[in-house]
């Protein structure tokens, strides 16, 4: 069908889908990148949604979009958009800016009328004068070919309107040579209680694609390179998702029971949403009345023998801290994640940012010390989610899991493991048959310094712990002065001794860098997209990246001490920057940040670089 | 009382008790050790789970599970023990400023849930522990060390917010007298779903006699009135005494006088789920009215933790998967050879 047109080959190519919050531009997207991501290509997206619920219908503030790059090394869902559909004019001015120079424009030319350019702000009847576009603009009839595809459906107008997503789907699918079959199941899933939506959908994704071969003599397709992947069953998965089936990973690996304790918050609930579902994998997630129920009952829940899960943003992490300073105390394995999201207080809900690395690492009164990991990718999130869960549970401590709103939402192609690729995770439980004469709830086990769990319900075990100081010893209490110095650094050891259970910092290094550039959490994709770019510009830079930040990997200073410079890239004002700084006073810590509540652009990182480089 | 494997002595533990001489809370955790004995729940099958407060040390006298929380979550933490382990008994301590200022939003979410989970709430109306501060319970005026000229507000009463809350079980005694504890610790063990008990508690050196009214033996049998379920609604030092309705409300009334009889008098149905007449019984203070002591309260209703097991096996009989990753092939998938 390729024959006559204008053919691009690329290796990776970044859509932008763009309309109204109710036109289903993330439905849209999603359809896209799974049939993209069956088709060989690595995906990475970003779903970039509205802050209000129902903004008014073709407002500003009511644009929703959805970015996804295709092809092959994609790490991050691109600065700039090679193909931008927008549905209204709305979303043409919220979007323009994310076009590439050169890029082409697909806009439903029905919804640009005098009063939809009202709504969007527009002064003049050439929105596209206006914005000073100097794109190729391809004007499509959307609304009017949907209305056409569908005439003797029987649907009613509104119905109706809801598939122009789909049209512009299909032309889409067309524009990268897409077949429809993957989509067309999608849809079929998607809509498969509604038979007579599924059938209209699927007239209108072909009525899209087949516009697209009509008009092809007027714009250029594209191929898109594919990779060699790992054999294996992949699925699409977002970052929310992953963390979630992390846990119950975990949890099959461990053979102790998930327990969620939550509250909704954005950007986390889906986490809960995830997990209330998995009812029909003996997960009991329970919707709590607030934050601090959300931890407690999940701090009840672990006291109890249940791998204890709570999920959370910033504001929510800031009630649960008091709860978390049990655990602690208590020494209790817990999981809490924190989908980060711009603040402070309720701040920027639907936006990225990691800003609450401080508070993770600090934020409870008194000496409380806990393990603190972050993920990387949305993929990533699957496997620290596990982590986390393995290390609270084998190291006897709650574990802060850092996400945030770009790799939560994000989705990317996931190769779904076998469970015997995972590690073992052994809790340290206490045996009915082994309790020793000298057990205490408070002894301590081996070189770890972790103490046993003792499942309630075992006889012999009975104990009690609480937040009060415990006797080193006995585990009553004490408000003995040197004792209570002896737990603390006793606590304070014990997570320290974590740096022997976790994998070593891994480090990109192109021969002959002084330089490194490193990053923690979301931002591995763009991070390492801009090293690969720097160093084939002629740049020479190596690049680290830390999932793991307390304790940190036990090799961090070796490895950093090799370069003159490390370039700390963060969405933050520099607080991991901060961190690595106290805790490795002799290295030069240069700093790339940024907190405007969006994931990084390659090219910042990758002007940031090369200015700090020029200027030294 | 029946006769179970234990004895009260295998319910204590070996520490130290450290409330002051002459606390109620003494009391208490007597008639506590009592009615687990009577209950004959081991004692590794058992969780004590308490917020802070002087009536929340006391897991540490328990030979049972014991979690000492923080203040006010208790229920929550108690919450998420009994989803966990709905095998395991969970009674929870909380006093008043512990379970219903601090604590009250998980305290009425709790008792609306209805997970089984048995409260005890020492009401002494006062903060024993920070050293003698109005409580949520101190009545209007109550000058404490925070309210030198006497609160500004209105106290909550406990039982109204509990049927607030549409709870299931309330129950109510006084620290010294024993067997009503130990027979409404019983019962609200054996209840399914929240049960709470409140015990008016003596503060010994902060708020001392603050129940007197109610309490000294001289006026308790005619102050009070011990309801049992299916028995008429007698109290007075010979049971002369009766509560009758009158209208939309109830009255006192001395057998014998103005034509009263005993037929006039009520029966007390506890398990009625109608709460319109255990919200009056609970409501009365022991003025007009004696104050009621007793289960006032116990009414079957769905169980939030057994309704979890049971949505659980539910899903899982219609979907059967086995893993994480059957779950996972079940949906969109696709495969690289």
């Amino acid at each position: 069908m390729l024959d006559n047109a204008n053919v691009k080959t690329l290796d990776k190519v970044v859509v932008r889908f763009s309309g109204d919050s109710g036109d289903g531009m993330q439905l849209a997207g999603n359809i896209f990148t799974n049939v993209s991501a069956g088709l060989g290509n690595k995906v990475s997206t970003f779903p970039d949604y509205p802050a209000e619920v129902r903004a008014p219908q073709g407002s500003l503030s009511g644009v929703s979009g959805f970015q996804v790059s295709v092809g092959v090394d994609v790490h991050t869902p691109g600065d700039l958009c090679d193909v931008l559909i927008a549905m209204n004019p709305a979303a043409l001015k919220q979007n323009i800016k994310f076009l590439k120079p050169g890029g082409v424009v697909i806009v439903d030319i029905d919804s640009f009328k005098e009063a939809d350019l009202k709504k969007a702000l527009f002064e003049t009847l050439d929105p596209f004068k206006e914005l000073d576009i100097k794109a190729q603009v391809v004007e499509v009839p959307v609304t009017s070919m949907t209305k056409a595809a569908l005439a003797d459906s029987g649907l009613d107008n509104k119905s109706v309107l809801k598939c122009r997503n789909i049209f512009a789907l299909g032309l889409v699918c067309w524009l990268f040579d897409r077949p429809l079959e993957g989509a067309l199941r999608m849809l079929k899933g998607k809509f498969a209680k509604k038979p007579a939506i599924y059938e209209a959908n699927a007239k209108v994704i072909e009525a899209g694609y087949n516009y697209g071969n009509n008009i092809h003599a007027s714009v250029s397709t594209y191929r898109i390179e594919t990779e060699e992947a790992v054999p294996g069953v992949y699925t699409d998965i977002n970052g929310n998702t992953a963390t979630a089936w992390g846990f119950i990973a975990a949890s099959e690996k461990s053979g102790r029971p998930l327990f969620l304790g939550s509250y909704p918050i954005t950007p986390a609930t889906d986490i809960l949403q995830e997990l209330a579902k998995r009812k029909d994998l003996g997960v009991k997630a329970c919707q709590m009345e607030d934050e601090i129920a959300g931890v407690c009952s999940a701090i009840g829940a672990s006291f109890a023998g249940d791998l204890a899960v709570t999920s959370t943003s910033g504001p929510g992490l800031a009630l649960k801290s008091e709860g978390i300073g049990l655990a602690v105390i208590a020494e209790l394995p817990l999981v809490i994640v924190d989908v980060q999201r711009g603040g402070p207080s309720t701040g920027l809900p639907t936006k990225t940012e990691q800003t609450d690395l401080m508070q993770a690492l600090y934020g409870r009164n008194g000496e409380s010390p806990l393990a603190v990991v972050a993920a990387s990718t949305p993929t990533d999130c699957f496997t620290m989610a596990f982590e986390a869960a393995r290390i609270a549970m084998e190291h006897m401590t709650p574990v802060i899991l850092l996400t945030d709103a770009f790799i939560g939402n994000g989705s990317s192609a996931w190769r779904i493991p076998e469970a015997s690729e995972l590690p073992e995770i052994h809790p340290p439980l206490l045996s009915p048959n082994t309790i020793d004469e000298a057990w205490q709830p408070y002894s301590r086990k081996g070189d770890d310094m972790v103490r046993y769990w003792a499942i309630p319900g075992t006889e012999g075990a009975a104990h009690r712990v609480g937040g009060l100081e415990k006797d080193y010893n006995t585990g009553a209490i004490s408000t003995d002065p040197i004792n209570h110095e002896k737990m603390v650094m006793a606590r304070r050891e014990k997570i320290a001794r974590i740096a022997n259970d976790i994998p070593s910092l891994e480090v990109l290094d192109p021969k002959g860098a002084d330089t490194i550039l490193v990053g923690w959490g979301g931002t591995y994709g763009h991070l390492r997209t801009a090293a690969t770019e720097l160093n084939a510009a002629g740049r020479p830079i190596a690049f680290a990246h830390f999932n793991y930040i307390n304790p940190l990997p036990a090799n961090t200073a070796e490895v950093l001490g090799r370069y003159k410079r490390v370039i700390v890239a963060e969405l933050n004002t520099g607080m991991f920057a901060d961190y690595l700084q106290a805790k490795i006073p002799s290295l030069h810590i240069e700093r790339i940040n940024k907190i405007q509540g969006q994931p990084f652009l390659v090219r910042e990182i990758v002007d940031g670089v090369n200015k700090i480089m020029e200027d030294k | 009382m029946e006769q179970t494997q234990y004895t009260p002595a295998n319910y204590k533990n070996s520490q130290s008790v450290r409330w002051c001489p002459g606390c109620g809370d003494h009391a208490i955790l007597n008639s506590l050790h009592k009615a687990m004995a009577a209950i004959g729940v081991p004692p590794h099958m058992t969780a004590v789970i308490s917020g802070i407060g002087c009536s929340s040390r006391l897991p540490y006298y328990m030979n049972t599970y014991g979690f000492h929380t923080i203040h006010g979550r208790a229920a929550a933490i108690a919450t998420g023990f009994k989803v966990a382990r709905p095998d395991m008994t969970v009674w929870q301590i909380s006093g008043d400023g512990d379970g219903l200022a601090i604590g009250g939003n998980h305290f009425i979410h709790a008792v609306r849930r209805n997970v089984d989970i048995n409260m005890i709430l020492f009401n002494n109306k006062i903060y024993g522990l920070t050293k003698g501060q109005y409580s949520p319970t101190s009545d209007r005026g109550f000058v404490s060390k925070s309210s030198p000229y006497g609160t500004t507000e209105d106290p909550f009463i406990p039982a109204e917010l509990v049927f607030g809350a549409r709870g299931n079980f309330f129950a109510r005694s006084i620290d010294v007298e024993l067997q009503i504890s130990q027979e409404v610790l019983t019962a609200a063990a054996r209840h399914k779903g929240t049960s709470v008990v409140e015990v008016l508690q003596n503060c010994v050196i902060f708020n001392n006699g603050i129940h007197n009214h109610i309490t000294d033996k001289e006026h308790r049998p005619e102050r009070t009135i011990h309801l049992v379920h299916g028995e008429k609604m007698l109290f007075g030092k010979d049971k002369e005494m009766g509560l009758v309705r009158d209208g939309f409300l109830l009255k006192a009334v001395k057998l014998g006088e103005n034509g009263w009889t005993i037929d006039d008098v009520l029966v007390h149905d506890a398990h009625t789920p109608t709460n319109f007449l255990h919200q009056q019984l609970a409501m009365m203070d022991g003025h007009e009215l004696p104050l009621a002591l007793g289960v006032i309260r116990d009414v079957d209703s769905p169980v939030y933790n057994e309704e979890i097991e049971a949505q659980v096996a539910e899903v899982r009989s219609r979907k059967n998967f086995g893993s994480l990753r059957d779950m996972v092939l079940a949906g969109e998938t696709w495969t690289v050879e």
